[in-house]
């Protein structure tokens, strides 16, 4: 949970476009995101977030504009982005048809880690959620919460610089939640980058900073706190509900 | 609205708006018959052929001329003994071998009769089934001829089926399959597709909550098909009849009546297909293993039934393409008309109203 | 009484779905189902709707059973699946005319019900359904469902995944069909949605924690509660975990909600013991608890004595 350093950006984005034939998906979107940082990227569904997160993984190449992505370029080097980032999705990112041992050490491989570190590493992480008992259970007998701490805990398996979660939290219950947002704070304190896009306003008031979209266009961007201080109100969601009347008018 | 027409209006929105479902209805239908009858004349018409003339008269080179100019076979050599002819056939270089005995004019003139003698490379059993025909049926015609001046004829196995197909027309047989085909998939198939998808939509959850009766959202779906099924029967008779001449030497109306009355059995199976599938995937994957494979290699339209495995053939009985394309060929081929036809008429109905009764027991009004 | 769910329970193989749910909704009122996802509201909407049969139990909706008067209840229910079901490749105006059609009815723009909420969609009315954003999707389905007058109206996560503009001006729409004495039971996964309602029922796990106004969940929270602001969230966190004292702790967006063991345990003590822990610069006020709050608090209720 570091505030502003005067490090070098690790994500630093300048006039990102990205067009879909005559739609325009990200309109010369321009920020920064700082190591250690918990950088909230907020707006409805349809808004631009998915696309954005997709270039800045390097999973889509952006239309223009200058993209570095924990020190390297977007256009150039996608595959060492690749291997510096850890991804999980809307849709969990575990194999149903395997066992939860299985599914780590598949992704395991991917980043080609050494066996040692992966059977030390593995072990760990089963004491630590509790799961040990089911090592061998298919991934598909477990409940919602522990698929998302799991595929969370997999996402950064591999010590990212930067992980991006895509929706992560969606309907799951308020306990299973804020224990999703403690493993969360702490990759962050273990000095992880977490960008998190989330259409719940609410989420946004655990996250260091805030970029809120709609239709392709930032319209906010700074501290939870500063923006409801800005807006006069307690809660994002009218935060969210004021700037939505701005645009229009 | 009525909620009848207001349901049949909704459904025939979902078909213009698809230009999938769109292609499917009319495209193949007509790219499928258009290949099936090309791809068939033109095998025919290049078949390499050879010629052991241990007689070398008059009479054998009457026939073989008439073979060669035929159009269907082509001379690919004369050889001399019979030790060739297995090379020939093996290599592939001929698929047809034609033996004249020697003095084969004058044991025509002596006897009344005189011996040929035709090898076929049957490693493509189907094919060389048809090149047989053809040679016999060419052989045949000029013995017909001569028995016209002389009254000598020659003695030719021939088979009874090709009684009514004098120039042996693959195409003939094929459209009659190929419309089982195309109606077979676009009523089957397209209905239960389009049912699967109400209910991966979660529409269907909606259509239940309302007061329509199940029999209202069966009918509701299946209605418009009705129609264009009917219109595609039309268009694959059309093109039969346009493009390759085929005859209808029957009664058009009873075509058409069988026509839909097959239509509305397929149908059946497609609701019936619809009661198991919850997705379309699977809609698509019933379709393509129960209806269209069967449909294309048991029911005749390609290979014999009567050349089958006692196996196979006992399967083909169930198999409903094997009825209307026997329908459609005696109507369309032969001219028969209902009385010669009603037997396998009556299996249609009987399959259609087994189907109906068992997708009206299966349709839930429930998620469960 | 409108609804009355008398011991409903629904097993899928070896998941208890629903277990002993009873509550009942009177005529006109605006009833919440909160919850997260898997707790079992879809399941009891289902079983409301008839789509579904319950294992044990019986629900009766204005006066008609759920099992045995199915076709007569179909008449008179409104109902929204959870995902947008509602066809996509029609436009607006056809998604209403096919929906009153089979209600054997004729679409009128001017129909009081839907006027309101129909005014907002008639300048996309030739547009597919399909193309809509989120929020008009929902006041579409919510139009198709309201076009035959229902007089119960069941909405199934209507909200779910729609802008924060767009969730409030469907609950004012609701707030608005209260008026006309339409009885409607939504359910959704917002525990800040409650206070939109005449009474919630807040279910987790098949079970019905509590039934109760929203104002009444929140006074029966019991305990204290303080709210712990600190720019050091996660070490003050991993702190209070240790912490003798403490009862629950967890992270509330920027601050740290936490309720300690009991009412005498003061501000100043968990300050020194932060102190100590090398943690400065840390606030600490008494809260007020919201839904939220009394959801986790009820929960934890239920796991230590269930």
């Amino acid at each position: 949970m570091n505030t502003q350093t005067d490090n070098k950006p690790i994500i630093a984005v300048r006039n990102l476009v990205k067009k879909f034939g005559s739609f325009t998906a990200n309109d010369h979107l321009t920020f920064d995101v700082h190591k250690g940082e918990i950088f909230g990227f907020l707006g409805a569904n349809g808004a631009g977030k998915t696309t954005a997160i997709r270039i800045l993984c390097g999973l889509s190449a952006p239309t223009s504009g200058e993209l570095t992505v924990a020190g390297f370029d977007v256009y150039k080097n996608a595959d060492q982005i690749k291997k510096n980032i850890g991804y999980m999705s809307q849709k969990f990112s575990l194999y149903d048809d395997m066992t939860v041992w299985e599914n780590i050490r598949f992704y395991a491989g991917i980043y080609r880690m050494r066996r040692k570190d992966i059977r030390e590493k593995t072990a760990d992480l089963l004491k630590k959620l509790d799961l040990e008992p089911v090592r061998d259970k298919l991934i598909a007998g477990l409940s919602v919460g522990w698929k998302q701490k799991l595929a969370f805990s997999i996402a950064i398996f591999h010590s990212p610089a930067i992980v991006f979660l895509d929706e992560p939290t969606g309907g799951v219950d308020p306990v299973t939640r804020r224990q999703f947002w403690e493993m969360i704070y702490e990759a962050a304190s273990n000095g992880i980058t977490v960008f998190v896009t989330t259409h719940y306003m609410d989420e946004a008031e655990y996250c260091d900073r805030v970029c809120i979209m709609t239709e392709g266009k930032i319209i906010a961007m700074n501290t939870p706190s500063k923006l409801k201080e800005e807006y006069d109100t307690d809660s994002m969601d009218e935060v969210f509900r004021k700037l939505a009347r701005n645009v229009e008018t | 609205m009525n909620r009848f027409t207001g349901f049949v209006k909704k459904e025939f929105l979902h078909i213009i708006r698809d230009k999938r479902t769109m292609l499917i209805l009319f495209g193949i239908p007509i790219v499928q018959i258009l290949l099936f009858g090309y791809v068939l004349t033109n095998e025919i018409k290049d078949a390499n052929i050879a010629i052991l003339d241990h007689s070398k008269d008059e009479t054998t080179a009457r026939i073989t001329n008439k073979l060669l100019s035929s159009g269907y076979f082509r001379l690919q050599s004369t050889i001399e003994s019979e030790q060739e002819i297995e090379d020939l056939l093996r290599s592939g270089k001929a698929r047809l071998v034609i033996i004249f005995e020697s003095n084969f004019k004058k044991s025509m003139i002596r006897d009344g009769t005189a011996r040929m003698q035709i090898i076929a490379d049957a490693s493509d059993p189907n094919t060389a089934n048809m090149l047989v025909s053809y040679a016999n049926a060419i052989v045949a015609d000029f013995s017909r001829g001569l028995m016209v001046g002389q009254a000598l004829p020659i003695k030719v196995d021939q088979q009874v089926r090709m009684l009514y197909n004098e120039e042996l027309k693959g195409v003939f047989m094929f459209v009659p399959g190929t419309m089982a085909l195309i109606l077979m998939l676009l009523s089957a198939m397209m209905t239960s597709i389009s049912i699967a998808r109400e209910k991966e939509q979660g529409t269907m959850e909606i259509l239940l909550v309302s007061p329509l009766r199940p029999v209202q959202i069966v009918l509701g779906k299946v209605t418009p098909y009705i129609g264009m099924a009917f219109i595609n029967a039309l268009v694959i008779i059309a093109l039969g009849v346009l493009v390759f001449g085929m005859p209808v030497r029957g009664s058009l109306i009873l075509l058409m009546a069988e026509s839909f009355l097959f239509i509305c059995m397929a149908l059946s199976l497609g609701i019936f297909i619809s009661t198991m599938a919850n997705s379309q995937q699977v809609a698509m994957f019933i379709s393509v293993f129960a209806l269209l494979l069967p449909t294309m290699l048991l029911s005749g339209f390609i290979f014999p039934v009567e050349n089958m495995h006692w196996i196979l053939q006992g399967i083909s009985h169930i198999i409903p393409a094997k009825y209307y394309i026997i329908i459609v060929k005696n109507i369309m081929i032969k001219g028969a008309g209902f009385l010669f036809v009603w037997k396998e008429t009556l299996v249609l109905v009987g399959m259609m109203a087994l189907l109906l009764l068992a997708s009206v027991k299966k349709f839930k009004t429930r998620l469960e | 009484m409108e609804i009355v769910i008398d011991t409903v329970s629904k097993a899928y193989g070896n998941t208890q779905a629903l277990d002993e749910v009873s509550m009942s909704v009177s005529r006109g009122e605006l009833f919440g189902l909160i919850g997260p996802d898997g707790a079992g509201k879809t399941t009891l909407m289902r079983i409301l709707t008839s789509l579904l049969l319950p294992d044990k139990g019986r629900a009766e909706l204005a006066g008609l059973d759920s099992r045995k008067d199915f076709k007569a209840l179909r008449n008179i229910l409104g109902y929204m699946p959870g995902r947008f079901s509602l066809y996509q490749d029609l436009s607006v105006e056809e998604n209403l005319t096919f929906f009153a059609s089979i209600f054997g009815e004729k679409f009128d723009p001017d129909f009081y019900l839907i006027r309101d909420i129909y005014a907002q969609l008639a300048p996309f009315k030739k547009r597919l359904a399909g193309r809509l954003s989120g929020g008009m999707k929902q006041k579409l389905a919510l139009c198709c469902a309201l076009i035959h007058k229902p007089r119960i109206l069941i909405l199934d996560e209507p909200t779910t995944g729609v802008d924060a503009v767009s969730r409030k001006e469907f609950w004012d729409m609701l707030s608005q069909l209260r008026q006309e004495q339409i009885t409607t039971l939504v359910s959704t996964p917002y525990m800040d949605e409650a206070v939109r309602c005449d009474r919630v029922a807040l279910i987790q796990a098949g079970k019905i924690m509590d039934i109760n106004t929203p104002a009444g969940v929140v006074d029966s929270f019991k305990p204290e509660l303080y709210s712990i602001a600190t720019p050091h969230i996660y070490q003050t966190l991993l702190a209070l975990k240790e912490y003798n004292d403490t009862y629950s702790v967890y992270p509330f967006g920027q601050v740290i909600h936490f309720i300690p063991t009991d009412a005498s345990v003061s501000p100043h003590k968990v300050q020194d013991y932060l102190t100590k822990k090398g943690i400065e610069a840390v606030s600490i006020t008494p809260a007020l608890p919201n839904i939220e709050d009394c959801f986790m608090e009820l929960m934890q209720d239920e796991h230590t004595n269930g």
